[in-house]
């Protein structure tokens, strides 16, 4: 926008698909980067962004589709080659030499010399020009490790366009930085539009990407959405474009509910969880889940509904705030305690906190279990095959049999074990962080109808979703969560995907009155 | 649909190549051992003799026993680089506790020494274990500061000299046969059954190949992370001090200096080259033994066919490449 006179985008990607094993990443994706403009990529995990990321900096290289420089295509077989054409990245983490100087840093890899040395006294000054234009104050001849995360950030920032860089990609910059260097961040990213960079600003955080962006592209299951300017769309619109419905088909409500009973709440919850606070993560969530219950935990990537289950799991720590199960609390906060006492959890990440690739089914379902198996620190071969028959044939687990490992079963199957792995214990509540992400559709209807039937017998549950849809029809109560607090409470009859999306967006929008509407 | 049928296959156009090497993988270990044994039985004047398998049976348990609890530590994904210096630091004990006064020992009996020799394994094992369980230190990093500094410690143990040894005992450990066997030879195949039922059949053997396998989601899945690595390296500290004892008994001395020296190398390479993954997740515990007599009936190959030693050395190593080669992780994975 700053630079209307191109006519060609930077970059372009067009009707890029990308698969890995048999499931499908990014399908027939667009994307235009015009130079002196910063464009979001949006989308809950798993939507395709990092994937598409990875395909214009030559990380991965695309099944179908190009990438288009300056209108012309292009291959970039390795990360080295996007670099070359001026396509720079900066990660989350920030991917330099915390040892070496801040110069160092700015110029690695491509230092100034002087007859054939390092030319130190040309580098710092020239570095230290650099991060003047940026306004970031540091001495250049002091350990970039010094230095607080997001100056570091920036620094890596300055490193990349001093490269020449046509097109900076930021994924998730701010994810780690207090709100005052996010600002500072801000900043850099218009000074970079000044100079007619093409930024990519891929955030959860809505807030950012309004503040900093000109134009948005939605991503959903490796699908393009939406795309269009930020001017045309109002944070409600974009919410409900990232999580799964169009905004005309809203108000419908919920469908069916699964057919179950209203919940009755008895006296004693099974498990309360009471102000649970971690700086920076979460700030003062409380939940109460009866048996028989489901609670439903709504908001969007980093809102904390994955880490308020991990509290209550004890795998994170608090700084403040109590967790009881039937009215006690525990000793211990460590999953073996939770656990035992009947608090399970199914993580978030199959495959980093999930399975064990190449231990075999009946290792990985009855992990768990290993004490109500073993006597004296001896398994019990037969105790062992029971419980994984039985869980084999109740979940409908597909595999050659029980001795198969469980890198070699699909996603589907894989979250089953996992399940499997959980329901072994007989547990009394069940924490489900996205029981159903990417598994096939069959797969999910069964572990949709075994959430039921298991809140149907008594068991206490709490169920993480990046789809609404799936919240809605699944759960008795819906918590909404964003940046780590608590919106509200929903129940029975007021959950619907109106009015969760309503609360996300906040009642403090400037388009209140368009959603009334 | 389209996506699952082009998921098969891609599966199947890989799967062959993928077999072999998985083969490989498992059984190599075997493959080369028969091979070195016929090319011995074919080429090697006086091979096919019970003294060839006698001098074996006397030269492998140290290694053998060493190397069971380096496989285990191996399983978790750690390494324990200690296991030469904690042989170092058991013989010393033992010598200042059994050596008589006039070579500045203490004098004890030697069931006493030997409890203490097996006791400071332990405590090795147990610091090496803490430190990496709770301190989160690299394994390697934190086995590493007792290897640089055990045999200062055995050193000063001993009070910086070999002492000789003459305890009856250490004879028996020495000399002493069942059936033709040696005693050391059915201690270490003892230890050997007893470290392959415990990875078969208990809690700790599934526990120790989970952290492995993934660590975080062995965390989520409620097992004791800390205890079972300070259990598995203080395993390892308890096996490298037994097979201290029995290098000591060997050599008729405690001498800090040599007794272990490289064993940590020796016993890394047996379980690599027997087939388990230095990333951890799996121990072979057959395949571990299959590796350790190889590398050791290869050194007595080539030194039987008055080959170099420098040679005989880029042979092992030639060994350990290809072994650590078919590990790799295969493309596809990544």
């Amino acid at each position: 926008m700053a630079n209307g006179v191109s006519a060609t985008p930077t970059l372009s990607v067009r009707q890029a698909t990308k698969q890995f094993g048999g499931s499908l990443a990014l399908c027939d994706v667009d994307l235009d980067l015009w130079p002196g403009e910063a464009h979001a990529l949006v989308g809950e995990n798993g939507a395709g962004k990092s994937t598409l990321i990875k395909l214009i900096t030559g990380v991965h290289q695309p099944d179908g589709g190009e990438v288009l420089h300056h209108g012309e295509v292009v291959h970039f077989p390795t990360p080295r080659d996007a670099q070359l054409h001026g396509i720079q990245t900066i990660y989350q983490e920030v991917h330099l030499a915390p040892q070496l100087s801040i110069a160092r840093n700015v110029f690695l890899g491509r230092e100034p010399t002087r007859f054939g040395s390092l030319d130190l006294k040309r580098m710092n000054r020239e570095a230290a020009a650099l991060l003047g234009r940026y306004g970031i104050v540091a001495d250049v001849r002091r350990p970039l490790g010094g230095l607080s995360l997001g100056v570091q950030q920036m620094i890596a920032v300055v490193r990349a366009v001093s490269t020449d860089a046509s097109v900076v990609i930021m994924d998730e910059p701010t994810s780690s930085l207090e709100p005052r260097e996010v600002d500072k961040l801000l900043e850099v990213v218009g000074l970079l539009k000044q100079q007619g960079v093409a930024v990519v600003y891929v955030s959860h955080k809505l807030e950012e990407v309004f503040r900093a962006c000109d134009k948005i592209t939605v991503l959903r299951d490796g699908r393009l959405v939406w795309t269009g300017a930020v001017t045309d769309t109002t944070r409600r619109q974009l919410i409900s474009r990232m999580l799964g419905r169009d905004p005309g088909e809203l108000g419908n409500g919920k469908i069916t509910h699964l057919g179950r009973a209203p919940v009755e709440r008895g006296e004693v919850p099974v498990l309360a969880a009471q102000h649970l606070t971690r700086r920076f993560v979460l700030d003062d969530i409380s939940l109460l889940l009866h048996p028989g219950e489901v609670v439903g935990l709504a908001g969007l990537l980093g809102s904390g509904r994955s880490e308020t289950a991990k509290a209550i799991f004890g795998a994170l720590a608090l700084d403040s705030g109590t967790v009881e199960f039937c009215g006690k609390r525990f000793p211990r906060s460590t999953p073996a305690s939770r656990l035992h006492s009947g608090v399970a959890m199914l993580p978030e990440d199959r495959k980093v906190e999930g399975i064990i690739p190449e231990l075999s089914i009946r290792d990985n379902i009855g992990l768990a279990a290993l004490p109500m198996l073993s006597r004296r620190g001896f398994v019990s071969r037969r105790k062992q095959a029971e419980i994984v028959d039985t869980f084999i044939t109740r979940l409908h687990i597909k595999a050659t049999g029980p001795e198969q490992k469980v890198a070699e079963l699909s996603g589907g199957n894989q979250q089953k074990v996992l399940l499997a792995r959980m329901l072994c214990l007989s547990p009394k509540v069940l924490l489900l962080d996205e029981p159903t992400r990417g598994i096939d559709v069959g797969a999910k209807a069964e572990v949709q109808a075994l959430i039921a039937d298991l809140a149907a017998k008594g068991l206490g549950v709490v169920l993480i979703s990046s789809e609404l849809e799936e919240i809605v029809e699944g759960s008795d109560t819906v918590l909404v969560l964003r940046d780590g607090t608590a919106l509200g409470t929903l129940f029975g009859d007021e959950i619907d995907e109106s009015a969760i999306m309503t609360m996300i967006a906040g009642a403090a929008e400037h388009d209140t009155a368009e959603l009334i509407a | 649909m389209t996506s699952t049928a082009a998921h098969t296959v891609g599966r199947s156009a890989t799967h062959g190549w993928e077999d072999i090497t998985s083969w490989v993988r498992q059984r190599g270990v075997y493959i080369a051992l028969a091979l070195v044994i016929l090319y011995n039985v074919i080429f090697t004047a006086h091979f096919n003799q019970w003294d060839t398998v006698q001098l074996l049976f006397a030269q492998m348990p140290p290694v053998l026993i060493v190397s069971m609890g380096m496989a285990l530590v191996i399983g978790t994904g750690g390494i324990d680089l200690s296991v030469g210096a904690t042989m170092a630091i058991a013989s010393a004990v033992l010598a200042k506790f059994v050596a008589p006064a006039s070579s500045h020992g203490l004098g004890s009996p030697i069931a006493l020494a030997i409890a203490m020799a097996l006791l400071a394994g332990l405590a090795v094992g147990v610091f090496n274990g803490t430190v990496v369980a709770v301190g989160r230190v690299q394994p390697i990093v934190a086995t590493l500061s007792l290897l640089v500094a055990g045999r200062g410690v055995a050193l000063v143990i001993t009070g910086g000299a070999l002492v000789e040894l003459f305890d009856p005992f250490l004879k028996v450990v020495r000399q002493g046969q069942v059936f033709g066997i040696a005693d050391v030879m059915i201690v270490a195949a003892a230890i050997a059954v007893v470290v392959s039922v415990l990875v078969r059949r208990t809690t700790l053997g599934y526990r120790l190949v989970a952290i492995g396998g993934n660590r975080r989601a062995a965390v989520l899945a409620g097992v004791p992370v800390r205890s079972t690595l300070i259990t598995v390296y203080a395993i390892s500290g308890v096996f490298a001090a037994v097979a201290g004892l029995i290098a000591t008994a060997r050599l008729r001395a405690s001498d800090p200096s040599y007794i272990g020296l490289l064993m940590e190398l020796s016993a890394i390479t047996a379980v690599v080259v027997g087939g388990t993954p230095l990333k951890g997740g799996q121990v072979r515990v057959l395949g571990t033994v299959a590796g350790a007599v190889l590398m050791q009936l290869l050194q007595t190959t080539l030194l039987a066919h008055n080959i170099p030693n420098s040679v005989s050395e880029m042979v092992e190593a030639l060994i350990i490449v290809a072994a650590v080669y078919i590990q790799r992780p295969s493309r596809s994975a990544a």
